[in-house]
């Protein structure tokens, strides 16, 4: 396993954001997590992430015991992030975006290898280097988000909704992207919205209801429940 | 293209302002002193807030730490300012960092934070209007020497020496601010400045970063303050700490440009002519003008905040061409 959640509990104040989250993500896989708004989903990526404290249950990656360690440590370790809503810094240039991303010493040991993958997956990133980040499109937003992620060499990646507020086309884009990476070898933990689409790319896939994990299974098996059809397909 | 016409253009500045002291008079010198003074204190707090985005409201703490920390070692044991100086920043990196530590170890964040910072300067105020070993609520007076002559060890002479000194510390200042800028160090601040939150999620460890910036802005400041104690010769901690202190130096860097190098500069100085010419223009009309140049303040920053919410210099960086020039 390369990455393993044993028993993970999360409070925000009084309310308990997760509760007893528990799964592991095989190296290479993806793994998707699905639910509804506010179903614990970003807190438990954000825990992982070391940007939460969790206040019970284990984080394992390899062979350490992440749990609680902050989140540049988690960084350093391997596990890369594509939060919710891009974050993308709107006044650098696009070129200053990426660098910041490989300022934690596993990226600058890989600097030129990692940039010239990257602008060989984004070729808009090249053509736009000089330009403040905020004034790209959405969409590519989104790529220099990623971009700048895969520059500090993970070799987990978890997205946060990455397919959050783009047209169909740049969605599918993302997620051609999503499987590319994949591909290559990457081992990926992915939340969605788009539950349909995030199955059919996922190994295997856990369901969050309240904090809890509600179901468990393989993409297909997701995606041929009943259950789960009606409560996020809506069919 | 790197020694392109910015370097050039700033040692034309230079020249102008190495020169200056030859070919105006005393006068001319002394609003020049303030200029660059206010100047140095704005590039200091931009470091925090423009380059870091975190908000002091609170700077005269530092600047009347290291006035009192220069003063009084000189009041007292004849100590030399340039080791006042290093004994302010040590105290004032340290106080900063206390301040840093309550408010990003336990999230107070934005506004609460700056108003942690004001707290922090009242508090000290009130503590140095009574602490009897600097004089307390009368003041500390540093011993005048004759002034026909420059003594730059101590600091004791005329204004060409003092202007010298200042313009010294502001392009120090100046160049520190650029270097910082373009190491690691400025990558994690102007990461942290845009959104935190993905600064953390890229591994940047935001605690050190944003520590470092107020520490470091803090020390700056305290050197400032043990030169305003050495060019005023009289200390009040009513002055020294006053809250009007820790606005104005605030306002150069906004009316400027915060998170530029060069625009906390052009600000301080704009907004310290301005200063000048309407203290001027009141005293010609006599009393019943007490305030107008805080109304003047108040009015440039409202056209500022209407018209240029980034300032005077990003605009006017374009306009002569300098606005490929990284970060000016």
């Amino acid at each position: 396993m390369t990455l393993a959640v044993e028993g993970l509990d999360f409070h925000y104040g009084d309310a308990q954001a997760l509760a007893g989250v528990e799964f592991t993500v095989p190296e290479g896989e993806i793994v998707a997590i699905i639910g509804a708004n506010g179903a614990g989903k970003t807190s438990l990526i954000r825990a992982i992430a070391g940007m939460l404290k969790p206040s019970a249950g284990r984080i394992r990656y390899r062979d350490q015991d992440i749990t609680g360690w902050p989140s540049h440590k988690v960084c350093e370790a391997g596990i890369g992030q594509v939060a919710e809503g891009r974050q993308i810094f709107p006044t650098l240039t696009v070129m200053e975006n990426l660098e910041t991303g490989a300022m934690i010493p596993r990226g600058r040991a890989r600097f030129d290898a990692n940039l010239a993958r990257v602008l060989d997956l984004f070729p808009r990133l090249a053509e736009r280097r000089r330009q403040a980040a905020g004034t790209l499109s959405g969409g590519e937003q989104q790529m220099l988000a990623i971009g700048r992620c895969l520059m500090g060499s993970p070799e987990l990646i978890m997205f946060d909704e990455p397919s959050l507020g783009l047209s169909p086309a740049m969605a599918q884009e993302v997620f051609r992207i999503i499987r590319a990476l994949h591909e290559q070898g990457l081992t990926v933990v992915l939340v969605e919205q788009n539950v349909a689409l995030s199955l059919k790319l996922s190994d295997h896939a856990i369901v969050l209801e309240n904090g809890r994990i509600a179901a468990r299974g393989t993409g297909a098996e997701l995606l041929a429940d009943d259950r789960i059809r009606k409560a996020y397909l809506g069919l | 293209m790197a020694m392109g016409r910015a370097t050039r253009m700033l040692i034309g500045l230079m020249v102008a302002l190495l020169l200056a002291p030859f070919i105006g008079n005393d006068y001319l010198v002394s609003v020049l002193i303030l200029c660059l003074f206010n100047a140095y204190l704005a590039q200091a707090w931009n470091i925090m807030m423009g380059f870091a985005g975190q908000l002091s409201l609170g700077h005269a703490l530092y600047v009347g730490l290291g006035a009192y920390a220069g003063g009084a070692l000189f009041f007292h044991y004849g100590t030399p300012p340039w080791i006042g100086m290093i004994v302010g920043a040590a105290i004032a990196a340290l106080v900063g960092g206390v301040i840093g530590f309550l408010g990003f170890r336990f999230g107070v964040k934005g506004v609460y934070f700056a108003l942690l910072t004001i707290a922090f300067a009242e508090f000290t105020r009130i503590l140095f209007d009574h602490f009897t070993w600097v004089g307390g609520s009368s003041g500390l007076y540093l011993p005048v020497v004759r002034a026909d002559h420059d003594n730059l060890l101590l600091l004791r002479g005329r204004p060409a020496m003092f202007y010298y000194v200042i313009l010294g510390l502001s392009a120090a200042v100046f160049l520190i601010c650029h270097r910082i800028l373009g190491s690691r160090l400025g990558y994690y601040w102007r990461a942290i400045r845009e959104d935190q939150d993905a600064a953390q999620a890229l591994g940047i460890d935001t605690f050190k970063a944003k520590m470092a910036a107020v520490m470091l802005s803090a020390a700056l400041t305290a050197v400032g303050g043990v030169f305003y104690a050495f060019y005023t010769n009289t200390l009040y901690a009513e002055s020294a700490f006053a809250m009007h202190r820790s606005i104005e130096l605030i306002l150069g860097a906004i009316i400027g440009g915060m998170g530029t190098l060069f625009g906390p500069i052009l600000g301080a100085f704009l907004l310290t002519l301005l200063g000048e010419l309407l203290t001027r223009l009141a005293e010609n009309f006599g009393h019943g003008f007490e305030g107008v140049k805080q109304i003047g303040y108040g009015l440039i920053l409202l056209v500022i905040i209407a018209l240029r919410r980034e300032g005077v210099w990003p605009r006017l960086a374009k306009r002569l061409g300098l606005d490929g020039e990284k970060a000016s």
